[in-house]
C-alpha cells in the first residue's frame, strides 16, 4: 500500500516536471544558442498562463488546443524582443543583459498585475477531476495530457534542429558565431528565430502550467528560478538534459513533500542544485565544455 | 589620511561633495518626516549598493543573492535583541560573524571549484533561496509568520538601543554610506583595490603576474558580506519586523544591485547617484500619480522598469560616468 503512495506521488512529479522541462527547454534552446540568459523567463511564462486563462473564461476555449496559439503569440513577441531590444545586448557583459532582461520582466508582471489585478485566476476544464486507473496507478487526467503534450512538443522542437535546414542553421550559429557570418548566414535573423522557439516552448508550457496551478502576476521569479534549476541540473544548452532536469526535479519535489513538508521541498531543489554546480557544473546529462 | 582621501579629486569634485554632506548635515532641519524617509530609503541603498559593488564593480563577481547577508544581519541582531536584550552595536559583531563564516562558505565553494560567470550568479540566488525558505520554517524566529521587534514609544530616541525616531535612523544611515564611501576609496586605492581590479579586467593574466586569485576574491566577498550585513542590521531595526519572504527575497537583492548599475559599476560615487535616481523616480511617480487620481497597481512599476531599459540601452556604463565628464569633474591627473 505504502509503495502505491509513492509510485503515484512519483508519476505525478514526472507528469508535471515534464511540463516544467518543457518551459526549461525554452530557457536552455535560448541560452545555447545566444548565450542570454532570459532573467524574464517565468513573467513570459506567466504571460502565457493569464492568455489561456481569458481565453477559456471568455470563450470557452481549452488550453491544450490553445496551446498552439498561444506558443504563436509568445513566438512573434520573443521575436520582437530578441531583434529589437536584445541584438544590441549580444556583446555587452552580463550583467547589462541581467538588467536589461530584469526590465522587461517588472514591465511584464507589473503590465500583468495592472489588467487583471492582484487575485489569483485559475481554468477548471470539464475533466479536472478525471483520472485514469493503470493497475495500481491513478493517474490525473490533467497532468497526464498536460505531460504528453509537453513531450510532443519537445520532440517536434528537437526534430526542427536535427531535420531541417534552418534548424541546422541555428546550430551552426550556436557552435561558431563569427563562423556562421563568414558563411553569410543572417545571424540576427537566426537570433530572433531561436528567442521566438524559446519563448513558443513558454507559451506551451504556460498553457498546460494554467491548467495545474492558479496564476497571480508576482508568480514570474519563481518559475525562473525553476526553470533556471532544472537547466542547470539537465545542462545548460542541452536540450534532452532540459526535459529530464524537469523529471527528475518535478519527481523529487513531489518525494520531498510527501516525506517532509510540501512547502520545504523548494530547499530540496535547491540543495541540488548547489550540488551539481559545485560537482557537475556542465549538468547531469550536459557534455563538458 | 586626510591628505590620502583628498588624492586624484580635483579641487571642484572635492567642493562639490563637501557642499553636498553640508546639505544632508543639515536637511533634517528643513525637510519634513516623508522627505527624511525618502532619504534614509536612499541612503539604504547607496550604502548596500556600495557593498555590492566591491564584488562586482571593483573584483567582477557578479553575485544575485545578496539578500542572503540582509537577512542573516537582519536576524542575527534582532534575534539578539530581542531574546538577551543585546544592543544592535554589540550584535553587529555577531552578524558580522556570521555572514563572513557564509560570504566566506559560498565564496570558497564557489572559487575552489572554478563556478563563474552566470553559474556564479546562479549559485548565490541558491544560496538566498535556500535561506529563504530554511528561515520560514525556523520556528524558532517565528518561521513565515515573520518576527517582530519590540517597539519603543518613539517621543525619545536611544541610539544604543537603536530605538526612535525617523531623524536617528537618518543620521545613522547617513553615517554608514559615508563610512562605506570613505572605506571603498581607502580600498581601491590600495594594493588590495588594484589587486581586484586586475582579476576583473583578466583573471588569468592576473594570475600570471602573481597575484593569488582564489584569495583575493574571497576577500572581497567576506568584506561584501560584511558589510551587506550591516545594512541588514539596520533594516531589522528601522522596520521593526521581518519576514523570510521579504528580507530574503530575490527582489531584494535584484533591487540592491540597481543603484550601482544604473549610476556607474565599480565608481565609488555611481551608488550614490543611482540611489538618489532611482529612488528619487519611485517616489516622484508615486506622488505624481497619487495627484493624478490614478491609483492602479503596478502603473508606477511598468514606468520604472521603461526607465531601467531606456538608461541601460543608451548609457549601457551608467550615468555618473557620463556626468562625471559634462561636469568637468576630472581632475587633471585624467
Amino acid at each position: 500500500m505504502s509503495t502505491d503512495i509513492y509510485l503515484n506521488v512519483a508519476v505525478s512529479g514526472v507528469l508535471t516536471g515534464l511540463v516544467y522541462g518543457l518551459m526549461a527547454l525554452g530557457l536552455s534552446v535560448i541560452f545555447g544558442v545566444i548565450r542570454v540568459v532570459n532573467f524574464a523567463h517565468g513573467e513570459m511564462t506567466t504571460v502565457a498562463m493569464y492568455l489561456a486563462v481569458v481565453l477559456f473564461a471568455t470563450l470557452g476555449l481549452d488550453p491544450l488546443l490553445m496551446m498552439v496559439p498561444i506558443a504563436g503569440v509568445l513566438f512573434v513577441f520573443g521575436y520582437a524582443l530578441q531583434r529589437w531590444l536584445i541584438n544590441p545586448f549580444i556583446n555587452r557583459p552580463e550583467h547589462s543583459q541581467f538588467i536589461l532582461l530584469v526590465a522587461v520582466a517588472i514591465i511584464l508582471a507589473n503590465g500583468l498585475l495592472i489588467v487583471f489585478g492582484p487575485d489569483a485566476r485559475s481554468v477548471q476544464t470539464s475533466y479536472a477531476f478525471d483520472s485514469f486507473m493503470i493497475g495500481p496507478l491513478i493517474v490525473d487526467a490533467t497532468k497526464a495530457f498536460a505531460g504528453l503534450a509537453a513531450i510532443a512538443v519537445a520532440a517536434a522542437l528537437f526534430a526542427f534542429f536535427r531535420l531541417t535546414q534552418l534548424g541546422t542553421a541555428i546550430r551552426a550559429c550556436a557552435d561558431n558565431y563569427t563562423g556562421a557570418q563568414v558563411i553569410g548566414l543572417n545571424v540576427p535573423r537566426l537570433y530572433a528565430l531561436t528567442f521566438g522557439l524559446g519563448a513558443a516552448c513558454v507559451g506551451a508550457a504556460g498553457a498546460m502550467l494554467a491548467l495545474v496551478t492558479d496564476v497571480t502576476p508576482p508568480l514570474g521569479p519563481s518559475f525562473t528560478l525553476l526553470a533556471f534549476v532544472i537547466v542547470i541540473v539537465g545542462g545548460l544548452g542541452s536540450m534532452p538534459g532540459a526535459l529530464a532536469g524537469g523529471i527528475l526535479i518535478g519527481v523529487i519535489a513531489a518525494l520531498a513533500g510527501l516525506l517532509y513538508t510540501p512547502s520545504a521541498k523548494g530547499m530540496f531543489v535547491f540543495a541540488i542544485l548547489v550540488l551539481v554546480l559545485l560537482f557537475r557544473p556542465q549538468g547531469i546529462f550536459g557534455r563538458r565544455a | 589620511m586626510i591628505a590620502r582621501l583628498a588624492e586624484n579629486v580635483s579641487p571642484r569634485a572635492a567642493t562639490a561633495l563637501v557642499l553636498l554632506l553640508l546639505a544632508l548635515l543639515v536637511a533634517p532641519w528643513f525637510a519634513n518626516d516623508y522627505l527624511l524617509t525618502v532619504l534614509i530609503l536612499i541612503f539604504y541603498f547607496a550604502y548596500t549598493g556600495q557593498a555590492w559593488n566591491i564584488m562586482m564593480g571593483f573584483t567582477g563577481q557578479l553575485s544575485l543573492g545578496h539578500a542572503i547577508y540582509i537577512g542573516l544581519g537582519a536576524y542575527t541582531t534582532a534575534v539578539l535583541f530581542s531574546f538577551s536584550g543585546i544592543s544592535p552595536w554589540l550584535g553587529s559583531f555577531a552578524a558580522i560573524l556570521v555572514t563572513v563564516l557564509c560570504g566566506a562558505m559560498i565564496g570558497f565553494l564557489a572559487f575552489r571549484f572554478r563556478v563563474s560567470g552566470v553559474y556564479f550568479a546562479i549559485l548565490t540566488i541558491a544560496f538566498a533561496e535556500f535561506a529563504r525558505i530554511g528561515f520560514d520554517h525556523l520556528s524558532y524566529v517565528g518561521g513565515s509568520a515573520g518576527f517582530f521587534l519590540p517597539v519603543a514609544n518613539y517621543t525619545q530616541s536611544d541610539l544604543w538601543t537603536l530605538r526612535g525616531k525617523p531623524i536617528m535612523f537618518y543620521y545613522l544611515s547617513l553615517g554608514m554610506t559615508v563610512a562605506a564611501v570613505v572605506m571603498c576609496h581607502i580600498m581601491i586605492s590600495s594594493r588590495l583595490g588594484y589587486f581586484w581590479l586586475a582579476i576583473r579586467e583578466d583573471e588569468e593574466a592576473a594570475r600570471a603576474v602573481g597575484i593569488n586569485t582564489f584569495r583575493y576574491k574571497l576577500i572581497a566577498v567576506v568584506i561584501s558580506a560584511a558589510m551587506t550585513s550591516l545594512a541588514g542590521v539596520f533594516f531589522a531595526f528601522y522596520y521593526n519586523n521581518l519576514f523570510p519572504e521579504e528580507v530574503f527575497s530575490i527582489n531584494r537583492s535584484i533591487e540592491l544591485i540597481l543603484a550601482p548599475i544604473f549610476g556607474g559599476l565599480g565608481t565609488l560615487f555611481g551608488p550614490i547617484l543611482g540611489a538618489f535616481m532611482l529612488t528619487g523616480l519611485a517616489e516622484t511617480l508615486t506622488t505624481t500619480l497619487a495627484a493624478l487620481g490614478v491609483d492602479v497597481p503596478g502603473a508606477k512599476q511598468v514606468f520604472y522598469g521603461i526607465c531601467l531599459l531606456l538608461v541601460i540601452t543608451v548609457l549601457p556604463d551608467g550615468v555618473w560616468p557620463w556626468l562625471y565628464r559634462r561636469l568637468g569633474l576630472a581632475g587633471r591627473c585624467e
